[in-house]
């Protein structure tokens, strides 16, 4: 079994931290993880692309080959786009946050780009937003992501829930709170 | 024996903790910066200004400090190795071109407590202005170099790195590269070793490079090679298998050919190739002769340069035919990817989604909401407004990005300094306002010194230093000297007081600085404009600690 996952987003989206929930959910199960990600330039509001790949054998590069990535989590409609080299044709899943970043000139008509989305097959499409303002932290967009795709994830929903409370754990009980229920109503969406 | 999920870089810097290294110093720099903020965070309780230092037991102190620049670092390296301590030193790739003097001429000194230099190679230049590869220079200095593939490794080779360079009593250069730095994975690592007391160096002699004494130590130098190649060999890791292709991987070579092994083992009855990993250099030639008497040919899969290919092909070519960077199967620039080793090792292409129907624009970095930069920036564009004569360098560090649309306000980074010494040369030859732009932490590590000559000459430029207090494109390390101290630095360089201009960073003193920079700019000889303000990422980490 090996699960690969792409995670990408804006610098300053935090979506290096969800990458650490699934992957240390996973190693509490007993699979073996490789986490990569670039700092640095990128932290300036640029693109940012962090790989996670996760597995019952042990995994050599600590990137994941083209068109074996079973899962792109964007944490923002148009990176989903930049990175579909990456997604399994048979099998990969797009779950992206349909809010968009717009800090650059160019960004194209969101109407365009969502409707690229929609014709990946599986792809879901979450407003991400809304869901984490109903967890009451609209910081927990990211989490609200990983719910939506929990059913797709080699562990179980409760290791997740799990290190979501590790992780938030020193910012208080209310963020730990909103952040399992962003996970919770993530998971609650009904995909086709 | 513990388990921990470690970065390459983290890894290191628990096996340095674990060896009982006692000194460690660095200047930041992606994809390095997190060995030394590592360091500090575990080296002990009580962290300075600038660095961290911890009692240790037996009264040792353990120091884990950012200095003003690299060759500093390895300076300070270089002196607790003296006294028989334990010492490391870590930089970017780059920031090994700024030590390069003491790296050198470290080689020939008789290192007494060990020393490892860790040195960051950024293929593909992820954040960076060149690939330079490391391996190259520490063969340049005639000193091993170890390469992990992977984090156990780095853990593991971090340890042995220091007991080799007691052992041969030469510093040992160890190579990483971004994806390895700043990957995670799980370390076991190893137990803590006591810190040693080795005292002083008994004969100092062998520290004096003297020519008298250099060339002596030069001789003891060339006769340890045989003893590193051996060593190389030995640790090199030879697994037979088909005749029909030889691969010889180095570093995280080794990761992107076993990524793909198993599918070429498939495409070819079941047998694997042969397969030889290097992991230190200079390479020794037994492992690598049995091979190639095994196999047809050979390919060679090696992160940055061809330094394996280069020398098993030879002034006259091998005895057979060698694929790798240089006859193009392996990209020549960029970082590997198991991609491109699938298509060197002739495998077929995998192809994922196609691309979307529509056109999907980059999304550079840029400066961050309320950066400081930005209003200097704007402020300095508007100083020029109207001039046609102009030359603007600008340095390494976050302003840099005002090379890009829509600030287009800057026009040379080089390297760390150089705008500093590009503005002064342009100057001292009639090019009229003549601008260097640089950041305070790129100002101490290599910008003084160029200010220096810009006094002695009299040189009609201005220099802008963008003060945020901090290195801010590493993540906002604090830098070497404070801000309320840099007027009196520029006046004990020789800058005129009245040319030293002390301005705020901000939209609402945007009159006031536009005026300040346009009256500099009319002063025909140096003067210098600190634009102040503190850095957002700074400000964002002060308030989360």
């Amino acid at each position: 079994m090996t699960c690969d996952i792409i995670l990408c987003g804006v610098g300053g989206q935090g979506g290096l931290s969800v990458s650490v929930v699934i992957a240390r959910a996973a190693m509490a199960v007993g699979f073996q993880v490789k986490q990569s990600e670039i700092h640095g330039m990128s932290q300036r509001g640029g693109e940012v692309l962090a790989h996670l790949r996760i597995s019952d054998r042990e995994i050599f590069s600590p990137t994941i080959p083209k068109g074996k990535a079973d899962i792109i989590f964007a944490f923002e409609p148009l990176e989903a786009l930049r990175h579909l080299s990456w997604l399994s044709v048979e099998r990969g899943t797009i779950v992206t946050a349909t809010t968009p970043i717009l800090n650059i000139p160019n960004y194209p008509d969101l109407d365009s780009v969502l409707s690229e989305i929609r014709k990946i097959p599986r792809a879901r499409l979450i407003d991400a937003d809304a869901l984490a303002k109903e967890a009451g932290n609209t910081r927990s967009a990211n989490l609200v992501l990983v719910g939506a795709a929990a059913d797709l994830l080699p562990v179980p929903p409760q290791a997740i829930e799990k290190e979501i409370a590790v992780l938030f754990s020193r910012k208080g009980e209310a963020v730990v709170k909103a952040n399992l229920r962003a996970f919770e109503l993530g998971r609650n969406i009904q995909h086709a | 024996m513990t388990q921990m999920v470690l970065s390459g870089d983290e890894a290191v810097a628990q096996a340095a903790l674990d060896a009982g290294v006692v000194g460690a110093f660095a200047y930041p720099g992606t994809p390095s910066t997190e060995i030394m903020e590592y360091l500090q965070e575990h080296v002990g309780d009580t962290a300075g200004a600038a660095g961290a230092v911890a009692q240790g037991p037996n009264g040792v102190i353990r120091v884990a400090q950012w200095c003003s620049n690299e060759k500093t670092s390895y300076e300070s390296a270089l002196g607790v190795s003296f006294v028989g301590r334990r010492a490391m030193v870590s930089m970017k790739h780059v920031g090994l071109n700024v030590a390069m003097d003491p790296f050198v001429n470290s080689a020939l000194v008789r290192i007494h407590g060990g020393l490892v230099a860790v040195v960051a190679d950024d293929p593909s230049m992820h954040s960076s202005q060149n690939e330079q590869d490391s391996r190259l220079l520490a063969d340049f200095a005639r000193m091993p170099c170890f390469e992990p593939s992977d984090q156990q490794e780095a853990y593991d080779m971090t340890r042995s790195a220091f007991d080799y360079s007691e052992a041969h009593e030469v510093p040992v250069l160890l190579r990483i590269t971004t994806r390895l730095a700043h990957a995670r994975a799980l370390v076991t690592t190893a137990p803590v070793r006591a810190i040693s007391g080795l005292g002083k160096t008994d004969d100092p002699y062998t520290w004096i490079l003297m020519p008298a004494m250099a060339r002596k130590q030069w001789a003891s130098l060339l006769a340890k090679q045989a003893a590193f190649r051996t060593d190389a060999d030995a640790a090199s890791r030879l697994e037979p298998g088909s005749k029909e292709l030889g691969v010889i991987t180095c570093g995280l070579g080794r990761a992107y050919y076993m990524e793909n092994e198993e599918d070429w083992a498939r495409a070819h009855g079941g047998e694997r190739p042969t397969h030889l990993h290097i992991g230190r250099y200079p390479a020794g030639t037994g492992k690598i002769r049995t091979l190639a008497s095994h196999v047809k040919r050979v390919l060679v899969i090696e992160e940055g340069y061809p330094y394996i290919e280069r020398d098993l092909r030879g002034m006259f070519g091998a005895p057979l035919p060698v694929a790798g960077k240089m006859t193009g199967e392996i990209p020549p620039a960029g970082e590997l990817s198991a991609d491109s080793v699938r298509a060197a090792l002739g495998l077929p292409r995998r192809e994922g989604v196609a691309a979307a129907a529509i056109e999907v624009p980059g999304r550079p970095p840029q400066f961050c909401q309320g950066c400081p930069h930005a209003d200097s920036f704007t402020a300095l564009k508007k100083a020029l407004e109207g001039e046609a004569e102009f030359f603007s360098a600008s340095d390494i560090g976050c302003y840099a990005l005002a090379a890009q649309p829509p600030w287009s306000a800057v026009e040379s980074c080089v390297d760390m300094g150089a705008s500093v010494g590009m503005a002064r040369g342009a100057a001292s030859v009639g090019q009229k306002r003549s601008i260097g732009v640089i950041g305070d932490s790129t100002f101490y590590h290599s910008g003084m010194t160029n200010l220096l000559d810009a006094v002695r000459y009299h040189s009609p430029m201005t220099l802008l230093i963008l003060d945020n207090g901090t290195t801010g494109m590493t993540g906002a390390q604090p830098t070497i000297s404070a801000t309320s101290q840099l007027p009196t630095l520029l006046e004990g360089l020789g800058v005129e007081k009245e040319h030293i201009r002390v301005l705020e960073a901000h939209r609402r003193a945007i009159d006031a600085d536009v005026a300040a920079i346009r009256e500099e700019l009319a002063y025909d000889g140096v003067s210098v404009i600190v634009m102040v303000r503190e850095c957002i990422e700074w400000l964002k980490k002060v308030r989360k600690s």
